[in-house]
């Protein structure tokens, strides 16, 4: 038997079974799938039930003459027959607003606020004419800076499985038979790729969700809007996820055990949390959104916003995406030489200078 | 063969292994003896190139050991470790792959090395799902699904009951018949002494022996020897230049003069037996560390 096994599995071979592995045990996983399930169903519920509950013309009693002035206009209109009929109503709470004849013309009874509402329907609102009009209401990239920086923080902070499973494999000590196996750099590289495929899977799924969701809110103008930009946020996206993989894989690398992993994930943290909080707190700043959409670490998020609001030109995220492949790259050299120079040392937290160090 | 030379590795100011020399022969269990902390792990870690030498060779056919020749090596590390939530069978065949071996010739590997280790039945569980032994059990399939070239095994049997060990060795016999070359370490002598047939010994850091286990018992054999008589053997205390070491009977163990007292004892009666005594693989190991 001896002497009768294949050739030794290339480093690309090796890079698929390691990533191959990592795919199959997280998606066999709980956790995985709960996690997945509840961003797509929060998908539907940020766009769907806004409009759910906010439907509907809103219901109101009339009286006598007042009829003809709610006439034709989109309110929900319920005759009484007179005005002590219509404040009861109004006072039971059963219609948001009473309109009842004043003199020549209608007052309108509420409870204890001004029915805005009501009260836009029956005033004529001057005309308006917008000189630079926005694509995008304020409202609507609130909403997309919400999403996209939320999905950014899950998928980074979903990488942290890549640091739990480098140290589940240095604590069980199955690293030893890893490495004396195949290269230490495809462990690495099938870490990141298996997780990287996950995550593009699941953008993938929820990218062709949210047009559905925008659909059946009723919201089809946003898509227009949002497509466009989906399709720039999913490359910021995946090459923001290898970037922060890389630095998961360090961080799990540099201890032994999982009680210990939280002492070296505060750096990574700070990368996945960084561009969530800074495009929350600058996104109405274009000045300072600008800067953040070129800097690596931020443009994942920054980036596609000033797309969405239709700030930045094509070539400027282009430039961006460039800056953040380099990025890329140099992190992966970084990281790798990190993680072969740590994989091995056992015990204590390693510190980066060792792990930097040529090996013994 | 893979051959050993000259390694030697410290860890900061503390030399751990000066110099280790010694050949893994092909077909041949090597039991590779030492106290804890004498170097035996390190050794293989160097061996395995998990572990960097600070001066010597690892060679494998007389060429020293590259990146590519270690998947062709099986390995048991000695803390044990293997993925706890993966499935006993899906994990065999999934290292077997990545030790370049196809994924059927894997399947089939798996399948062959979970019945001959008893463990067919829990192929489909999850290997934190087994018992200690079982899990110890499944480190051999792991260290032996892709046919390996060579076999370095760290305590192979250790945590495993006498008929788990039977079960193992007879799968490791196999392999050192069809011309793989077995090291194992063990500090369980009587093992050892039944199994191996070259003996390495080391100590602190230092190769104290190394050998056939023949040569060894040879080169250790004492001036001893043992006679049973018929009748009480007392008497050979009386032959001038000889002592008794123990006296049982009709049986004696004493040293020197083996002529004299065989003439004597065949003089005065029936001779049952006269054997020089081998040394045992204990008593070499406590003579040479």
């Amino acid at each position: 038997m001896a002497g009768t096994s294949s050739d030794r599995a290339s480093f690309a071979q090796a890079t698929w079974l390691v990533a191959e592995r990592e795919m199959k045990t997280f998606v066999s996983s709980k956790g995985f799938w709960i996690g997945f399930l509840a961003t797509i169903a929060g998908l539907f519920a940020l766009t769907v039930l806004p409009t759910a509950f906010g439907g509907g013309a809103p219901l109101v009693a009339a009286v006598g003459s007042a009829v003809h002035a709610v006439q034709g206009k989109q309110l929900d209109v319920r005759e009484v027959a007179d005005v002590q009929a219509a404040a009861d109503l109004v006072r039971a709470d059963e219609v948001e607003a009473a309109v009842v004849p004043d003199g020549s013309g209608i007052r309108v009874l509420a409870l204890n606020d001004p029915p805005n509402d009501v009260i836009r329907q029956l005033v004529a609102a001057p005309p308006v004419e917008l000189l630079d009009p926005a694509a995008v209401d304020s409202g609507q990239r609130f909403v997309t800076v919400l999403v996209f920086g939320l999905v950014f923080l899950m998928f980074g902070m979903g990488g942290a499985a890549i640091a739990q499973s480098t140290v589940t494999e240095k604590q069980t000590r199955i690293v030893e038979i890893l490495v004396s196996t195949v290269p230490v750099r495809a462990l690495l590289a099938g870490k990141i790729l298996g997780h990287v495929l996950l995550t593009f899977g699941q953008v993938l799924v929820l990218a062709l969700a949210a047009p559905i969701a925008l659909r059946v809110a009723g919201l089809s103008e946003l898509l227009a809007v949002v497509v466009p930009a989906l399709g720039w946020f999913v490359p910021f996206l995946m090459f923001g996820f290898v970037l922060i993989s890389s630095m998961w894989a360090v961080a799990g690398a540099l201890v032994s055990r999982q009680e210990d992993l939280g002492s070296t994930m505060g750096l990574v943290m700070l990368a996945v949390m960084g561009p969530y909080f800074g495009v929350q707190f600058f996104f109405d700043n274009p000045a300072v959104l600008a800067v953040l959409s070129f800097v690596p670490f931020t443009a994942g998020v920054a980036m596609p916003v000033r797309m969405f609001a239709q700030q930045a030109q094509p070539w400027e995220a282009l430039v961006s995406l460039g800056l953040l492949a380099a990025t890329v790259v140099v992190i992966l050299l970084v990281a790798a030489r990190l993680y072969t120079g740590s994989l091995l040392q056992t015990g204590a937290r390693v510190k980066l200078s060792r792990a930097w160090a040529p090996a013994e | 063969m893979l051959t050993v030379r000259g390694i030697c590795r410290s860890f900061g100011d503390h030399r751990v292994l000066d110099e280790v020399s010694f050949d893994v022969r092909p077909g041949r269990m090597t039991g590779f003896l030492g106290a804890n902390g004498s170097g035996k792990t390190t050794t293989m870690r160097i061996v395995l190139g998990v572990l960097a030498a600070h001066g010597g060779s690892v060679s494998w056919h007389g060429k020293p050991v590259t990146p590519a020749d270690r998947p062709h090596f099986g390995y048991m590390p000695e803390e044990r470790g293997l993925y706890p939530k993966m499935k006993v069978r899906e994990q065999i065949t999934w290292l077997g792959r990545l030790h370049g071996v196809d994924r059927t010739t894997a399947q089939r590997n798996t399948d062959q090395l979970l019945d001959d280790l008893e463990l067919t039945e829990r192929a489909g569980d999850r290997l934190e799902q087994l018992s200690l032994g079982n899990q110890q059990r499944v480190q051999i399939a792991a260290a032996l699904v892709h046919d390996p070239d060579v076999l370095i095994l760290d305590e192979p049997f250790s945590g495993l009951d006498p008929i788990a060990v039977e079960t193992v060795l007879d799968v490791l016999r196999k392999r050192a018949a069809n011309g793989v070359p077995v090291l194992f370490s063990s500090h369980q002598l009587a093992i050892v002494e039944r199994l191996c047939d070259d003996v390495v010994i080391i100590s602190k850091g230092r190769i104290a022996a190394a050998g056939s286990r023949e040569e060894l018992r040879d080169r250790h054999a004492t001036a001893r020897y043992e006679i049973v008589v018929a009748e009480d053997a007392g008497w050979i205390r009386d032959v001038p230049g000889t002592t008794i070491l123990d006296l049982d009977g009709p049986r004696a163990v004493f040293e020197h003069e083996p002529q004299r007292v065989l003439a004597e004892a065949v003089r005065r009666g029936e001779v049952r037996s006269f054997t020089p005594v081998v040394p045992t693989l204990d008593e070499i190991f406590k003579e040479v560390i």
